[in-house]
């Protein structure tokens, strides 16, 4: 019976902190597939007409998938950059013999608490004399630089957990230190490479003041700021606005369920022996 | 295939601690060679320094004619079969064995019939598309061995590769290597803590203490004339019995006394260590019953089968001797055993005397 009514109050417990999560998400699923009149109805209308067109209208009125390339070219450029630059740092810091590792780490560490506003003047300045401002690359760089230390410490953590003689029998196979990495070493810390990737695209995806910052010209923004520049003085464009916040936010959720398994082994790895 | 030359090798690790301290040894073609110590005397990093995982601090190193000393283990050619299997789980055993092979960027059709040769060889062709999890512990010593031999490499080093085996497995294990070694005559480094394993495999035996060379010998040569206590005693099961006393001159006789125990000896023998404090080892199976010098009471016995093993307290001393199969003593029992006077080894400073004559 206690048994029965813990695990009762555990169930019920969890539910209420999904749907207060989730109800943000769902609202404005909900209002994306309304109509213009539903929208502003009051009583509010629960179920929604199931009409895509605020979807069409956010797509043809408001440029929509042109924001969607922007974001996907800046995070995909700065998850694959982050990730490389992660995998050697991560290994060179988990298996070479370097002096003051731990202070390297924590200053990672360090750089990553940063808030971002205390850098935000500098940053532009550097962007602005390398001409970057309103580029790719120059929303690309300092998204790497802030995700590295996500990045290498979590790669870090997995290559250690890695036998050491894994190592030792690739380079006794004739494999050099990259070969090594590349063919032993990161197929097998694979769950934890993946779970960095996606941390940091998620990042890069949802970042906003930066690319506020950046992105200056419309042509380059991404979707965080298109999405909140769609009102405009005198419209606000309840139901696009909804309708690509959608889907801004799905992708994101289909990658995390397809790899819900190893985001968690990634996300606890180090605590217990693999 | 290549011999192989240690000289003066030495090694300390990062907190000045020196685990490899000047050792020199030769290994000739062909030859199957046992390094023997207890776990931390440093003879696993004497391999990984042959391997070239590791960089020795002084010293130098050669396979066949060539001088390694300084070269990566890919420039070295050479194979190791790990404690761990080191297996990748990534790869089915196949492609396991296949690896060094690829990475040398061999054809793949040759890459095709050499694993299929070292696979039928060891008799795991049939498990060629499994991944290494699949697979027993027994079974995943083969693929690393399969690894290892693929390469036709100039020569194999063995870290411990049975010690994670079970007893019945270990055993025909090392007939299997054994056979191996005939047939494919690579020279071979193995390392092992398991003096059974040194004993049956190995042609010569390092026996390596404190990082430093204790003894070089067949195994015939380390067990009939262990050089030093710490040999003597590490070699043989039950291990080797130990008193210390002293020569004793007593008339014409020469007398070896500790305690209550006397040993009468040959004088020209060792007449010119009388008076000398010496320790004195006898093996377990040169003590029999019947009349002789030892003399205690039987506090123990064990029927192991094959033989029978006597613990026997003689003044504060305690003795360990073998017995027949059939022996019919009980504990309690007052005995005596004897030894043949040839069969003791003495010991001066940890050293053994040679027997003048």
């Amino acid at each position: 019976m206690k048994k029965w009514m813990e695990k009762g109050g555990f169930v019920v417990l969890t539910l209420i902190v999904v749907c207060m999560s989730l109800l943000p998400f769902l609202w404005f699923l909900d209002t994306s597939l309304k109509t213009q009149i539903d929208i502003t109805a009051s009583p509010p209308v629960i179920v929604p007409s199931g009409s895509v067109h605020f979807y069409r209208s956010a797509i043809e009125n408001y440029n929509l998938l042109h924001f969607v390339k922007n974001s996907t070219i800046v995070a995909g450029a700065s998850t694959v950059i982050t990730i490389l630059l992660s995998v050697f740092a991560g290994y060179a810091l988990a298996r070479l013999r370097i002096k003051y590792k731990g202070l390297i780490m924590g200053g990672f560490l360090l750089v990553s608490m940063f808030p971002q506003i205390s850098i935000a003047g500098p940053v532009w300045k550097i962007l602005r004399s390398l001409g970057w401002l309103n580029t790719y690359q120059g929303l690309v760089l300092p998204y790497v630089t802030l995700t590295l230390p996500l990045g290498i410490w979590i790669t870090a953590s997995f290559f250690r957990e890695l036998p050491e003689e894994l190592e030792a029998a690739a380079r006794i196979d004739g494999c050099s230190h990259v070969q090594t990495l590349f063919r032993v070493i990161v197929p097998l810390a694979a769950p934890g490479v993946f779970t960095a990737a996606l941390l940091v695209f998620i990042y890069a995806w949802n970042e906003f003041f930066f690319a506020l910052l950046i992105m200056t010209e419309k042509s380059y923004q991404t979707l965080p700021v298109g999405i909140a520049l769609f009102q405009g003085q005198y419209t606000m464009p309840w139901g696009e606005i909804a309708a690509a916040s959608t889907v801004a936010t799905v992708p994101l959720v289909l990658l995390v369920f397809l790899f819900q398994r190893r985001i968690v082994r990634g996300l606890s790895a180090g605590a217990i022996k693999g | 295939m290549a011999g192989l030359k240690i000289e003066n090798l030495t090694k300390s690790f990062g907190d000045g601690r020196r685990v490899i301290d000047n050792l020199s040894f030769d290994v000739s073609e062909g030859e199957f060679c046992i390094l023997l110590g207890p776990s931390g005397c440093g003879k696993s990093t004497v391999l990984k320094l042959i391997a070239g995982l590791e960089r020795q601090d002084e010293g130098r190193i050669y396979i066949g004619d060539r001088e390694v000393s300084g070269l990566t283990p890919k420039e070295r050619d050479i194979a190791m079969v790990f404690q761990s299997y080191a297996l990748y789980p990534h790869l089915n055993v196949y492609e396991n064995i296949a690896f060094p092979l690829k990475i040398r960027k061999m054809p793949r059709q040759e890459i095709e019939e050499k694993v299929h040769a070292a696979a039928r060889l060891l008799d795991i062709d049939s498990m060629l598309k499994r991944k290494p999890r699949e697979l027993s512990g027994g079974q995943r010593q083969r693929v690393a061995i399969g690894r290892a031999i693929v390469r036709e490499p100039r020569l194999f080093l063995f870290d411990e590769p049975l010690s994670n085996l079970d007893a019945k497995l270990r055993s025909s294990m090392r007939v299997e290597l054994a056979g191996l070694h005939k047939k494919l005559g690579i020279t071979t480094i193995y390392v092992t803590h398991d003096q059974i394993e040194a004993m049956t495999l190995g042609q010569k035996i390092v026996v390596i203490e404190g990082g430093v060379i204790q003894q070089i010998g067949t195994p015939r040569e380390i067990y009939d004339k262990p050089a030093n206590l710490f040999t003597a005693s590490f070699i043989g099961m039950p291990s080797i019995n130990l008193a210390a006393g002293r020569f004793i001159k007593k008339g014409e006789e020469i007398l070896f006394r500790s305690g209550d125990l006397e040993l009468s000896l040959s004088p020209q023998q060792w007449e010119r260590y009388a008076g000398k404090d010496v320790t004195a080892g006898i093996r377990p199976e040169s003590l029999r019953p019947g009349e002789g010098p030892v003399r205690g009471s039987l506090e123990h016995i064990e029927h192991i089968g094959s033989e029978t093993l006597l613990y026997v307290k003689s003044g504060d001393m305690r003795i360990t001797a073998k017995a027949p199969a059939d022996y019919e003593g009980r504990a309690g029992e007052d005995i005596s055993l004897a030894v043949n006077a040839a069969d003791i080894h003495f010991f001066l400073d940890g050293k053994r005397l040679a027997a003048g004559r």
